[in-house]
């Protein structure tokens, strides 16, 4: 009796967190909005099983080539390629068996299974993910040029902003002087250089009046780093495009903007970094990437291994550069602040992200390992689509896939009797837990996947009638009730288990070398094959003992 | 009490050679078929067609699905697209014409729209757009789907070399790919279309195939050590038929579920459905009919130390003594 209880209570335990599993819960979903025909962001209440776009359809993104940043030779070239990388990258976010089509010659349609996180998909097959180190600007060649910049704006009949809070911190360049205390140069000998060897000065009164540059520019902590304060990005942006601005640029050298808004005080600022125009490496010679939390600091950190002769040249570059600052530059974007090289670094390096998030750390490790675009995409078109099978398909399939579960209940009732209905009491739990571990693991459920469900079905039924009938085999040999069910349960497990077994790892290797649809039949076979072993073997063992508690005498099992 | 087969006594493997040519018969005409013509992969693998269609309200995909049937456009698919009266239909043409390069877009475009002209109306249709599409499965999915299968048939192996002894993995194995062979076969004798959910019913059929082995095999390693004095072509016999009972059962009502889905489930899926019928039929055949007199065959090729046969099939574990030793009682299994 003892024994059935803690049956009971695991079983008890299992239903419990089965339904847990199942309950509904918030979940983001692109949907087009009804009035203004756009597409949006919203939030249903639904059971968190992941249907594939066969099953429930997503949505559906067109991407071209964008050519607005400069030509790209061959579009067409570009979005095979572009094929390639996008598959990878999102065969890498997860297993939601996308689709993935070059339509046309120059578009490229991905489709996405009911997407819980749209924009963070969007952004993954969007970024270009071009990585470059480069040293930052240790000259203050930069700085030393924004007077002139500032004359030549001047010139051009551009004043300093008024209103916003950058015009009224007079001289700010000036200011932060003081404070500087990386190894930058000291500042006053330089200030007094640079307006002698500007050029004609048109109006000597600039020198004391803040210039339209110098009044957005602040000074950061190490050679080459700005801060602009956020809300005067784009105004500093359309300064700084200029061609005035950009002759004037020193040579070699480019703007680079941070990613990270950081507060200064009360302010939001962000950082301009006035970087080589060369990179020390770049990230065709990036081999590995992985995402991790450091144990002491708790950051999150990607490491990155370069390729051999990646290696030799980093090592080379950064050797030459001990003490200078690198800034680690992706998508045009710089990422942190750029850490200072100690030593000469190898093949081995790592990309520290502060207190971002792992799942981002992830994403750039993703990136970065799935490879780049060979040019930039720009996303044309998104609407929502309708299951892939047709929704007639599916009420057809439900119709038939109901038939054939009622011809299995069917068949196992008449044949077996009050044990098949034990059998049967066992699928519904077989279903139960099935679902929640497709909801727990958060995997996509497609049509190849229910044909692997349809698959464990059959071997949970199976196990049933193995057992079933090896209890009627020891009937037969004139056993006892109570023994033939030992005995009938004790000799059907060899074959049960080394049948599933076997079909297990044969769905695991599929899992590990198959793609998209493969993987989500392996998948749900697995889960599959594990409930039926609980529910076929377990429960209905311990609904007979049950039984058998309750009528000790019985004579003839029902079976 | 309901019992089917109980006690039968056939002698299954004496039908052996029947069955080795009978399986050549549907095996060999069926790949010389597929590696002539090779197989009519679906539209995932192939690209085609993409047609944006904008209708008045009310017309379903399954109106749609219906008008492309009736002429003759089968394998297409249809999806609504944003709004419930936008499809995009992607389709493409069967045989010949299919083979004309470049222009069998406009072609198969207007093999549609005479089909909706006759289905749904003149008319009462807007065609938005028609492009043509590559496919939606890389090539890799195919090569991948091979060496998933490869590579589990080694593991396979391994397993049963432990569980067993490897004159069974290498049977078992065996018969899976005899059931792979028929399977392509098959689905080239019916010209049935290979989608993603065929390569779905293939992989359910290496699965099932391999279970229903193991089922049988699993009999014949208990008999082996229970009845020592029986050889192996007995013992097959004696497993095969004390296992009947369950195996129509089982197949009964697996045969009865994917029966269903052959008859009720509809045009999309019939050929999935097919596939997973026939699957059962194959793996049934094979681990009666190939996989334990291809285990007699292997036994006989290559026999253990011991010269009767069915005793050098030890149970995993035992060490391998030169003489055997006589135990008086079967022993249990575990």
């Amino acid at each position: 009796m003892r024994k059935i209880r803690s049956r009971l209570l695991l079983i008890g335990v299992l239903v419990i967190g089965a339904i847990w599993a199942l309950i509904p819960t918030n979940s983001t979903i692109r949907v087009r909005d009804a009035t203004t025909g756009r597409m949006k962001d919203s939030t249903v209440r639904r059971v968190p099983i992941n249907l594939g776009l066969d099953l429930q359809g997503g949505i559906h993104l067109a991407l071209e080539v964008d050519q607005s940043k400069g030509q790209v030779p061959d579009p067409a070239e570009a979005i095979r390629r572009a094929e390639r990388v996008v598959r990878t990258r999102i065969d890498e976010f997860g297993v939601t068996e996308p689709v993935v089509q070059v339509v046309g010659g120059n578009r490229l349609i991905v489709e996405l299974a009911g997407e819980k996180d749209p924009s963070r998909a969007k952004s993954i097959i969007q970024r270009t993910a071009f990585l470059e180190f480069r040293i930052t600007d240790m000259k203050n060649l930069f700085r030393d040029a924004i007077p002139q910049m500032d004359g030549a704006l001047r010139a051009a009949g551009v004043s300093p902003t008024t209103g916003g809070g950058g015009a009224a911190t007079p001289s700010a360049v000036s200011q932060l002087f003081g404070g500087d205390t990386s190894k930058a140069k000291p500042a006053p000998g330089k200030k007094g250089k640079t307006p002698a060897a500007a050029p004609p000065k048109p109006d000597t009164s600039f020198l004391n009046q803040p210039g339209a540059l110098s009044a957005l520019l602040f000074q950061g902590s190490l050679p080459g780093e700005f801060l602009v304060p956020e809300e005067q990005v784009p105004v500093a942006e359309s300064l700084l495009a200029r061609p005035e601005v950009q002759r004037l640029m020193p040579r070699g050298f480019e703007l680079r903007w941070g990613t990270e808004v950081e507060s200064r005080g009360a302010r939001p600022y962000r950082a301009l970094y006035a970087v080589e125009e060369k990179p020390i490496i770049t990230g065709e010679e990036l081999e590995k990437a992985s995402a991790r939390r450091d144990q002491l600091t708790n950051q999150s950190v990607v490491d990155f291994v370069l390729s051999r002769r990646g290696g030799r040249i980093f090592e080379r570059e950064t050797a030459r550069h001990v003490n200078d600052y690198m800034a680690i530059i992706l998508d045009g974007r710089v990422q942190g602040q750029p850490p200072v090289i100690k030593s000469e670094i190898g093949q081995r390096g790592q990309i520290e992200l502060g207190n971002k998030s792992l799942q981002e750390a992830n994403d750039l490790a993703l990136v970065l390992r799935a490879g780049a675009l060979p040019a930039p995409l720009t996303i044309v078109e998104e609407r929502t689509i309708g299951p892939t099978l047709g929704r007639d398909s599916i009420n057809d399939g439900i119709r038939a896939g109901a038939v054939g579960v009622i011809l299995v209940v069917l068949i196992m009732v008449i044949y077996y009797r009050t044990s098949g209905i034990l059998a049967v009491a066992a699928l519904g739990f077989y279903a139960l837990f099935t679902l929640a571990g497709l909801a727990g693991f958060g995997f996509t459920l497609t049509l190849p996947g229910l044909a692997g469900l349809a698959l464990s079905v059959g071997i949970a039924t199976d196990a049933n009638v193995l057992i079933f009938e090896r209890i009627r085999e020891e009937l037969q040999h004139g056993k006892l009730v109570r023994t033939a069910v030992d005995e009938g349960f004790k000799h059907a497990m060899s074959a049960i288990v080394d049948s599933n077994v076997s079909t297990a790892l044969t769905a695991f290797i599929l899992y590990l070398v198959g793609t998209g649809p493969v993987q989500g039949f392996a998948i749900t076979l697995i889960i599959g094959i594990i409930a039926s072993m609980i529910t076929a073997v377990f429960v209905v063992r311990t609904f007979y003992m049950i039984w058998l508690e309750r009528r000790p005498d019985m004579v003839t099992l029902s079976i | 009490m309901l019992r089917l087969f109980a006690n039968a006594k056939y002698d299954f493997i004496k039908w052996r050679r029947w069955a080795y040519a009978l399986t050549a018969a549907i095996i060999v005409p069926g790949f010389l078929l597929f590696l002539v013509h090779g197989l009519n992969y679906s539209i995932e693998f192939t690209g085609g067609t993409l047609i944006q269609v904008e209708t008045h309200t009310g017309v379903g995909t399954g109106k749609i699905r219906s008008a492309l049937d009736a002429a003759g456009i089968h394998d297409a698919e249809i999806q609504t697209f944003g709004a419930d009266s936008v499809f995009v239909i992607r389709a493409r043409l069967s045989g010949e014409s299919r083979s004309i390069e470049g222009g069998g877009t406009q072609q198969t475009a207007q093999a549609v729209s005479r089909a909706l002209d006759a289905g749904i109306g003149a008319g009462q249709y807007r065609i938005d757009r028609t492009e043509a599409v590559g496919p939606k499965v890389g090539r890799e999915l195919q090569g991948k789907a091979f060496l998933a299968i490869f590579f589990s048939f080694l593991v396979t192996l391994v397993y049963l070399a432990i569980r067993f002894e490897w004159r069974f993995g290498l049977a078992a194995v065996l018969a899976t790919f005899h059931d792979i062979l028929t399977t392509i076969a098959f689905i080239r004798y019916l010209n049935l279309e290979v989608s993603l959910i065929v390569v779905g019913a293939v992989l359910t059929m290496v699965g099932y195939s391999l279970n229903d082995t193991i089922i049988i095999f699993d009999r014949v390693r208990e008999n082996l050590r229970k009845f020592r004095r029986q050889n192996l072509y007995e013992i097959l016999n004696l497993s095969i038929n004390e296992t009947l009972p369950r195996s129509v059962l089982t197949h009964g009502t697996t045969m009865a579920t994917t029966l269903a889905l052959v008859l009720l489930a509809g045009e999309v899926l019939r050929p999935f459905a097919l596939v997973m019928t026939f699957a059962i039929f194959t793996g049934t055949f094979s681990s009666v009919y190939i996989a334990a007199p291809v285990l007699m065959a292997i036994e006989k090729r290559w026999p253990g130390k011991d010269a009767r046969g069915a005793r050098t099939l030890r149970p995993a574990g035992t060490a391998a003594p030169e003489t055997p030793p006589r135990s008086p009682e079967p022993q249990p299994t575990r």
